[in-house]
């Protein structure tokens, strides 16, 4: 995974509540196998005028020109924002991984579902809960005076928009260490293989019936 | 010191490293995988050099984008054929027991789970799916999980994971004739919203719940994700016992005795505490029907569309105007005189047996409506098929006009050939209305199969009851 490092971008907002991971990536195209590709179809539906396939060149597709991804200079953002209970439905990481494909590596909102939330982290996306109070803020700064963009920096958790407004986050210690060093959950999980191991033997005692694999 | 909760219990049980600042470990007991979710974590174990940690934890079914009707032909839509290709042969590769699309075992992952007994209480149960809530109702803790997810947990059969809160949703009181399980979950997420859950683990509790069979248990447990909690439980009972006896991988001779007395364990103690409670009386409950694009905007057969303008606050009032005119609906519109175009029974909501009974004792001897233009019956799983026609359900469905399907998850998510086509309305049994969700375009209200029979035969939305 690449380091989370600290950028400036311009703010995509989205003025809804429960964007579901249907919408961010309809259902046709988790055909693929593969974890790349999805950035043309993030939130497809509400991109295109008409329906999309998986695979098909999206090039000459009739666009939404009202929606906020097809107009300048939003079409270019890296951060999204948006209301309550964002990512709420389906597990699909592919949700995630289409909107690291289309260039959002922040997602800013009131609330989120929690898979989806977990989901970010697995890809070096960045999901920051602020208090309503601001998301309503920042939805009428751009709503009123246009398009603005912010700088985020994980190392301090602050969000600083261009006219200066600072917005200090929460994260998890252990989360924010993960992305700034890009590491590997993998790997370190299985650094604590003893562990593992050892809780395995004890379990398999206590709960013969769920272990009939690693029976004597 | 205070009592502990099923969940306290169930997570206790599953620590192998404390939080150290950041997540605990939890080990993963079961692993459910399908074609959708997990081609992309075999490629990351492939690329990584690593294999499966345990391969007896993990059971692969195909079921997303399975064809329902006659499958000797195979998979006409190249893209759906090779991930269900993929998975065959990553299971082949790895040596991970696989359901295939041809094996009458086969069906939706989570319908087939518990009915293997693969699925047993005190298990940690995670599926790249996230109605994996579903298994809760055997008192297992049981979530849906991310890709990347699937992929720590076949290397390394754990889990990085942080305890949620405990919430109790207490329902009491006898369901009125022609009420389903269903119907309680769609009110209780009605009444909570569809993040009133979210951060919590939900256990479903009151004598409600007690009467309730395993299947309207699962039910329950499964729409606990659209309550926006990622898992629901139920604690064990001697219901979940009998269910477990004597299934193809449930414990058996002395490891069955020896696994029911840890099983009885698993209940909230009198005294645990939760962090949050909803008590709801579900004695003069009526049938629910959704009407917009989130399960939380639902109301009764009875009610009219609600206005916008009475919305509680001004992102609900956008949210259901936007809902109203996605679903072609008028504020004060009656919910009885809704007609619909497709109807849909099955999906891993309400697609076990005692859904397909229910929804066969409606269409006995009627006719599905001439408005109606196609009426699915998909069951979950080849067993349950099987089981439906060895009791003539099959022929019921048949003659009444309904179609019969091979199991799948059809026109739940729609990834196959059953869909709605653009304006069409649908009542299904699903969990999920969201826009485009059955069909670019198509408009979903989730219902019981009851009222799912009801709807086809009526032809619209109407009281069960008054047929
Ligand atoms: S039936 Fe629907 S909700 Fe259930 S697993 Fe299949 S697609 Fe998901």
């Amino acid at each position: 995974m690449k380091k989370f490092i600290k950028y400036t971008g311009v703010v995509i907002p989205i003025n809804r509540d429960n964007i579901d991971t249907d919408a961010i990536i309809p259902k046709q195209f988790l055909k693929s196998v593969d974890k790349s590709g999805f950035g043309d179809n993030l939130f497809d539906a509400w991109r295109y005028e008409d329906q999309g396939e998986p695979g098909a060149d999206c090039s000459g597709r009739p666009l939404n020109k009202d929606f906020v991804l097809n107009r300048k200079p939003y079409r270019d953002g890296s951060f999204l924002l948006a209301r309550e209970n964002f990512g709420c439905g389906s597990s699909r990481e592919h949700a995630v991984w289409a909107l690291r494909d289309f260039g959002i590596r922040t997602v800013i909102a009131a609330s989120f579902a929690d898979i989806f939330h977990n989901n970010c982290f697995k890809n070096g996306v960045l999901p920051i809960a602020l208090p309503l109070a601001d998301i309503e803020w920042l939805f009428a700064r751009d709503d009123e005076q246009g398009a603005f963009s912010m700088e985020i920096d994980l190392e301090r958790q602050a969000l600083t928009s261009e006219d200066g407004n600072v917005y200090r986050f929460e994260i998890d210690e252990f989360k924010k260490h993960c992305l700034l060093e890009g590491l590997d959950d993998i790997g370190l999980t299985l650094q604590h293989e003893p562990d593992i191991s050892a809780y395995e033997a004890r379990r398999a005692k206590e709960a013969p019936w769920l272990f009939p694999d690693l029976q004597l | 010191m205070t009592g502990k909760t099923l969940y306290d219990k169930l997570w206790n049980q599953h620590l192998v490293r404390e939080a150290d600042g950041g997540d605990a470990l939890i080990y993963i007991d079961r692993q459910l995988l399908h074609e959708v979710t997990s081609p992309q974590a075999f490629a990351g174990l492939r690329d990584a050099k690593r294999v499966p940690r345990r391969l007896a934890a993990n059971l692969a079914v195909a079921d997303h984008n399975v064809p329902t009707t006659d499958r000797s032909a195979g998979i006409d839509d190249p893209i759906a054929k090779l991930q269900v290709e993929t998975l065959d042969r990553n299971c082949a590769e790895f040596g991970i027991t696989e359901f295939n699309m041809t094996d009458p075992r086969q069906g939706i992952v989570h319908v087939v789970g518990p009915e293997q007994g693969v699925t047993q209480p005190g298990m940690t149960i995670v599926c790249g799916d996230s109605h994996t809530a579903t298994h809760g109702a055997l008192g297992a803790l049981a979530f849906g999980i991310g890709t990347s997810e699937v992929e720590h947990v076949l290397a390394t059969q754990c889990l990085m994971a942080r305890k949620m809160k405990n919430m109790r949703i207490v329902l009491n009181g006898a369901l009125a004739e022609g009420m389903a399980s269903k119907d309680m979950i769609l009110r209780v997420i009605g009444e909570i919203g569809t993040s009133g859950g979210t951060g919590y683990t939900i256990e479903f509790a009151g004598s409600a719940v007690e009467n309730a069979s395993m299947e309207a248990r699962m039910t329950l447990c499964n729409m606990a994700i659209e309550a926006g909690a990622r898992a629901g439980i139920i604690a064990v009972d001697q219901k979940t016992v009998d269910y477990l006896r004597g299934r193809p991988y449930s414990p058996s001779g002395d490891h069955f005795d020896l696994a029911v007395k840890a099983w009885r364990e698993l209940v909230s103690d009198p005294d645990a505490v939760f962090d949050a409670e909803h008590v709801i009386d579900v004695t003069d409950l009526r049938p629910q029907v959704t009407w917009g694009t989130s399960p939380e905007m639902v109301a009764s057969v009875d009610d009219v569309i609600p206005d916008p303008a009475d919305a509680p606050d001004e992102g609900k009032r956008e949210g259901w105007s936007r809902a109203l005119d996605y679903m072609a609906l008028e504020p004060g519109t009656q919910i009885g005189s809704i007609e619909v175009d497709k109807v849909f029974i099955g999906a891993c909501t309400n697609g076990r047996i005692e859904d397909l009974r229910a929804a066969a004792s409606i269409a006995r001897g009627r006719r599905v409506a001439p408005n109606i233009k196609q009426a699915l019956v998909v069951p979950g799983s080849g067993l349950v098929k099987k089981q439906a026609e060895d009791e003539g359900l099959d022929r019921i469905f048949i003659d009444a006009g309904f179609e019969w399907r091979e199991p799948g998850c059809s026109m739940c998510l729609a990834m196959n050939a059953d869909r709605l086509e653009p304006g069409e309305r649908c009542a299904a049994t699903s969990n999920r209305n969201f826009e485009g969700r059955q069909g670019y375009g198509g408009r979903t209200h989730l219902v019981s199969p009851v009222m799912a029979a009801a709807a086809a035969v009526a032809g619209h939305f109407t009281d069960p009851n008054k047929l």
